[in-house]
Formats: C-alpha cells, sequence, structure tokens
C-alpha cells in the first residue's frame, strides 16, 4: 500500500471504530432500536479488501453487521446513523435499521439478516454482471458462521460451476453468535471448505490491513480476470458481543486481552509511526477530529432528521402503481 | 386464436419474452436439455442457449437466491420450482430477500422475478409432492401471487409478471399442463389483478381459482339442469391482491356465496374470501358464505383415501344445496 493510502484508511478506520461505538452510546440511550451488531476489531478486513477492490463500482453485500461496509463503499456516515435512528432521511429512509443498510448508488446492495442469506444474492450479482458483460466484480462479506448454512455449499457450487465473477470474503472472528467456531464447526480453517468445489481460496491475518490488501489483490485479480470465484479468509476478531444482548460469557477476558494487542488499527498506527509518517500528537489530534466530526455532524443530522410519516406507512411495498398500470390492468401499449 | 394446451402458453410466454429482451433468463432443475418436466421451457435451451436457459444444481433456496441477485442489475429471471412442495426450500429467499428488498431499502432495490411452480394434488403423487401452498404466499407483503385456471391466463399472466417490477408467484398445477383452450393469436397480457366472471348467473356466487373454477363449472351445470339454480362463476386468478370490488360485485347480485379451493381449510384464500365478503356486503348476504376445501391430512397415496381427501363438482354442487335449504 502506498503511503498516502495508509494515512487515509488510518482515519477512515478511525471513522468506523468511533461511529460504531457511538453507535453503542446511542442504543444505551435508546435513540437506536432493534438489535445492533458492531464492527470494531474487524476494521481491517472490510478496509483490506476494498483498497484493494474499487468501491462504488464493484458491488457488495453482506450481513448484519454492514454500517462500515456501506460506509467503506461509500455512503455519507451521516445517513448511515439516520437510518440507525429511523430517519426519513436514513439510508433506507429508516425502513431498514441497522440490519438493512442499503446504499445502490454506491453498489453497495445491502446488510441481509438471515444468516447465509447472502451467498446466493452475491452469486446472482455476479450472473447480472457476467450478462451485462461488465469487469465489475461481486463481493460477499459474511462471518465464518454463515458458512454452516446449506445456502453457502449450494452457492459455491453454483458459483465455481457458472465460473461467476464473486469473491467471497469470510471474515472468521471466530463466533458465531456466542458459540465457537471449534464447537460448532468441524473444520476451523474456512478456506479448505471450498476445496471440494475447486474453488481457488486463501487465508490470511485479517488484523494486518497490509496483509488483507495483499491477499485480496490477489484475489480479486483472479476474479476480474475472469477466472471465476474466489475465497477469501481473513482471521479477525469482534471485541463487542455479537449484538447489544451479548454479555460475553462464552469466553474469557484474558481471550479478548489478547486480541486487543493485536488490533488492526494500533498495528497500522504504529507503523507508520515507525516509518515516521506521523507522531503519536498526529494521531491523537486526527482522533479529536474525528470525535468532533461524529458528534457535530454524523449524530447532529441523525438527530435532527424527521421521522418517516405514518401515512407513508405503506410507500416501497411494490413498485410504483403508476408505472405498473398496464401489468396490473392489462392494458399494456 | 388457437387453441392450445396450458404447457404451450407458458412456453409461448417463455419464448416471445426472451426474444424480446436479451436480459430475460429462465432458470430451474431440467428446464434446459431436459426440456422442462412440464414442457414449459421446451425448445429454448437450444434457441438461447446455457447463460440465458439455466439446468440449476438441485438447490431451490440458492439458486432462488441466485435468480434474485441477478433481478437487482435488472436482469428479469423465470424461475421454475419444479413443484411447489421443493417451494418451501425457496420461501427463504422468496420471502426474505424478493419480497422485502424493496421495503427495507426505501425503494432503491426491487426484485423483478417471476416464481413459477405446480402444486396440487394430481394422481397419487403422495403427501411430499401434492401440496397446495398458494396460502402461505399470498400473505406475504411486497409479493404478488397469481393463479391461472386456463391457457389463455398462463400465456398472459407469464407475461404480464415478466414485464412487472414486482416480485410474481405463478402457481400452476400438475392437473392442468395438457388443458386445452383459447389463447389470443397476438401478444396478450392479462392483468395482475382483478377476477373474472366465468358464467354469470343470478342465484349464487361459485368462487373458485385455479383448478376449482373448473369443479365449480361443472357444478354449475348441474345446478342449473337439475336444481334450476342460477350460479354465478368467478375465477379468483390473482390471489395477492384478491378483487375485493369484484367479490363484492357478484355477491351483491347473488347474496349467496360457496368459495372453493382445493386447499385444506383452516388459513387460507377461502377464509380470506368470506372475511371480504363479510367487510364488504355483509348486508348483502342471504345465507352465511360456507368454503369446500381438502381434508386436512397429509396427501395419502391410495386412490380411495386420495379422492376422499380432495373436493369435486358433487360436493360443490351439496354445498350450495345445503345453503338453500335443499341439502
Amino acid at each position: 500500500m502506498k503511503l498516502e493510502d495508509k494515512k487515509r484508511v488510518l482515519r477512515e478506520m478511525v471513522v468506523h471504530r468511533r461511529f460504531e461505538e457511538r453507535c453503542y452510546q446511542a442504543y444505551i440511550e435508546r435513540k437506536i432500536g432493534g438489535f445492533l451488531h458492531l464492527y470494531p476489531g474487524q476494521e481491517a478486513c472490510c478496509n483490506g479488501v476494498m483498497e484493494a477492490a474499487r468501491p462504488g463500482y464493484d458491488y457488495v453485500i453482506t450481513g448484519y453487521r454492514d454500517h462500515v461496509h456501506a460506509i467503506k463503499c461509500g455512503s455519507d456516515p451521516r445517513e448511515v446513523m439516520a437510518e440507525l435512528y429511523g430517519k426519513e432521511t436514513g439510508s433506507s429512509k429508516g425502513r431498514g435499521g441497522s440490519m438493512h443498510i442499503f446504499d445502490v448508488k454506491h453498489r453497495f446492495m445491502g446488510g441481509y439478516a438471515l444468516v447465509g442469506g447472502p451467498f446466493p444474492l452475491a452469486a446472482g450479482i455476479a450472473k447480472g454482471i457476467q450478462m451485462k458483460g461488465g469487469d465489475e466484480i461481486a463481493i460477499c462479506f459474511l462471518g465464518d458462521a454463515a458458512n454452516n448454512q446449506g445456502t453457502f455449499h449450494e452457492t459455491m457450487n453454483m458459483a465455481a460451476l457458472y465460473k461467476l465473477p464473486v469473491l467471497f470474503v469470510c471474515e472468521n472472528n471466530l463466533y458465531g453468535i456466542g458459540t465457537a467456531i471449534e464447537r460448532s464447526t468441524a473444520v476451523v480453517h474456512q478456506h479448505k471448505r471450498v476445496c471440494g468445489y475447486d474453488m481457488e481460496a486463501a487465508e490470511t491475518d485479517g488484523q494486518d490491513i497490509e496483509k488483507v490488501y495483499e491477499a485480496a489483490k490477489t484475489a480479486i485479480n483472479h476474479v476480474r480476470s475472469g477466472k471465476g470465484p474466489y475465497f477469501l479468509e481473513l482471521l479477525t476478531y469482534r471485541y463487542r458481543g455479537h449484538s447489544m444482548s451479548d454479555s460475553r460469557g462464552y469466553r474469557s477476558r484474558e481471550e479478548e486481552e489478547m486480541w486487543k494487542q493485536r488490533d488492526p488499527i494500533f498495528i497500522l498506527r504504529d507503523r507508520l509511526i515507525a516509518e515516521k509518517a506521523m507522531t503519536m500528537a498526529d494521531y491523537e489530534a486526527m482522533e479529536k477530529e474525528v470525535d468532533n466530526y461524529i458528534e457535530n455532524e454524523v449524530i447532529k443530522f441523525a438527530e435532527e432528521s424527521p421521522e418517516p410519516k405514518a401515512e407513508e406507512l405503506e410507500k416501497y411495498v411494490f413498485a410504483d402503481r403508476e408505472s405498473q398500470m398496464p401489468w396490473i390492468t392489462g392494458k399494456a401499449a | 386464436m388457437a387453441e392450445i394446451m396450458y404447457w404451450e402458453a407458458l412456453q409461448r410466454a417463455h419464448d416471445e419474452e426472451m426474444a424480446r429482451d436479451p436480459l430475460v433468463i429462465c432458470m430451474g432443475e431440467d428446464i434446459g436439455v431436459a426440456g422442462g418436466t412440464y414442457k414449459a421451457t421446451k425448445g429454448l435451451y437450444e434457441k438461447y442457449g446455457p447463460l440465458r436457459v439455466i439446468d440449476t444444481p438441485i438447490s431451490e433456496n440458492s439458486y432462488t437466491g441466485l435468480g434474485i441477485g441477478a433481478s437487482f442489475l435488472g436482469v428479469r429471471p423465470i424461475i421454475e420450482l419444479m413443484s411447489v412442495n421443493f417451494a418451501w426450500l425457496a420461501m427463504d429467499q422468496m420471502f426474505n430477500s424478493a419480497a422485502k428488498v424493496r421495503y427495507m431499502s426505501g425503494g432503491q432495490l426491487t426484485a423483478p422475478c417471476v416464481f413459477r411452480s405446480a402444486g396440487g394434488a394430481a394422481h397419487q403423487l403422495g403427501a411430499q409432492h401434492s401440496a397446495r401452498m398458494e396460502k402461505v404466499f399470498m400473505g406475504i407483503a411486497g409479493l404478488r401471487v397469481v393463479t391461472p385456471s386456463n391457457p389463455r391466463q398462463a400465456y398472459g399472466l407469464l407475461k404480464s409478471a415478466v414485464r412487472s417490477d414486482d416480485p410474481v408467484y405463478i402457481n400452476e398445477h400438475e392437473l392442468m399442463y395438457n388443458m386445452k383452450g383459447d389463447v389470443p393469436d397476438g401478444e396478450y397480457f392479462h392483468p395482475l389483478e382483478g377476477s373474472e366472471v366465468t358464467r354469470s348467473g343470478t342465484d349464487v356466487t361459485l368462487f373458485g381459482y385455479n383448478i376449482s373454477v373448473h369443479w365449480n363449472l361443472k357444478a354449475a351445470e348441474i345446478l342449473d339442469k337439475q336444481y334450476g339454480i342460477s350460479a354465478e362463476v368467478v375465477d379468483l386468478y390473482s390471489l395477492s391482491p384478491l378483487d375485493r370490488e369484484g367479490i363484492r360485485k357478484s355477491v351483491s347480485k347473488t347474496h349467496r356465496a360457496v368459495v372453493v379451493g382445493e386447499e385444506e381449510a383452516p388459513v387460507g384464500v377461502c377464509a380470506e374470501v368470506i372475511s371480504i365478503i363479510n367487510e364488504e356486503c355483509f348486508f348483502e348476504l342471504d345465507a352465511a358464505p360456507v368454503r369446500v376445501n381438502s381434508a386436512l391430512v397429509p396427501q395419502p397415496y391410495n386412490h380411495t383415501l386420495e379422492k376422499a381427501a380432495i373436493p369435486n363438482a358433487e360436493d360443490v354442487v351439496a354445498a350450495v344445496l345445503k345453503l338453500f335449504g335443499r341439502g
């Protein structure tokens, strides 16, 4: 990675971290409802892969831990926060919530809440690309536990069979909700599982963004050049529970502390400081600047935005009725 | 106007839509090289090739999801689920992805997919190949449900479903693929909403859909010839949304209603139609509306038991006579 990119991405990762931590606070204040799944600890995964991809051009789809993926594709963090607040100005106009951020203009094709549900959708997006003849790729970010769904195997088979331009990124954070991977999964190293479909695969350290970036570059070159799908496993860790009601009783504080020693933001920060590209004071100033941005722009926007109107409850269930009249009435031109 | 079979009508609609728009594709089990279990895609593989006529593995939920994902980019997939019994496996993607994506994305994404499957009891197919599941589909927000009772509707509904931006589920019937009927020679789009009065009458309305329309037509004939009762037959080809206005209009004219479906009684199309009658025209009624349905049993294999489980025209006649105090 180039130095200026590393500096830019460091700030982005701090935005992502602070955004998520501020969500936690807003949830406690009951400003955010529903289920909330936070990303701290895993930032290098999304950032490393997307630095090697073309955000806003390549199609991205993921599960319910989706805020950071949307922002990385180009979503305005203010709109993502407004969505969490359930506001009309939110990414999905307040109809989706935390688990269903969508930003199609930036080709962020959504967060989905059924574990493993996005696998076939990603393959389908790749099928659409294949039919339209573009050089975009589809990137599907999911956790390790999604690989125990039938959709994983069914989709790997079809993606390989039809040679679809899709990259599957497995963010292996070692837990499926509150069950440790070795207690739910016969094969802990997830990239081994796709050899049954003759699919190219690799595994790398998901805490070091430069390693993620290099592995993703190889993977994306493979997919974009028409060689078919690729499966990239990133070893990572989520600091918080699965969602907000999770007190993390299934793992030790020592284990958590061990992973925090390998924090993706600190790894990059310390490297930049060692390379004399920045000082600790620069970093601290940047953190402060990011906190101000989150508070004064992102939270403020969400707080001040209007609610959707109750009379628009049924808007968006179906396509705009006027445009569909030829088929609704059978009076096609 | 030419008389063709139900499967030929479906095949013609596929062919015309695929010829018109290169983004229309079809996919499903055995639909390509094998030509389709019910021949609805016969000859299309040879004509349009494997990229557009996709023989899928037997992975219903995921190939359905794959079609839905492609539709996000403007592809218009016609997804065949060979038997409605297998559609249980695809309901996650149909309901959680296709039906909800427009709403939960605030109108940004839409899934213009067509799902087709054959349902209903045929000839001794047993418990796992005879399901009627329209009752499940019609309760899902964001999904249109239509069910053709003849070749004209099969052709025209599929054409409209492909063009519609909403996901549409087309409920076909195992026993109807060889049924013959007139289909217009020119292009014809059947409305996705509404109902049709198949036979006009004055004394009682027989509501039905798909195969039960044919039981009702036979019952109306018997009622007219043997009992002097004039029955109106209404074809509810759109199950979601149901045609409230059409239901109200007919009941307001005949003042009596029998609702007939091959589905099992508790929860379903028939219960919903009776609710609409109560809401729309309760004071027009001369008798409480009744329904005629299949028995609530896993479909038996044995021929005698199978027959006993499924209603027929005689059951409809008996229900009508009872309404008139003549049963």
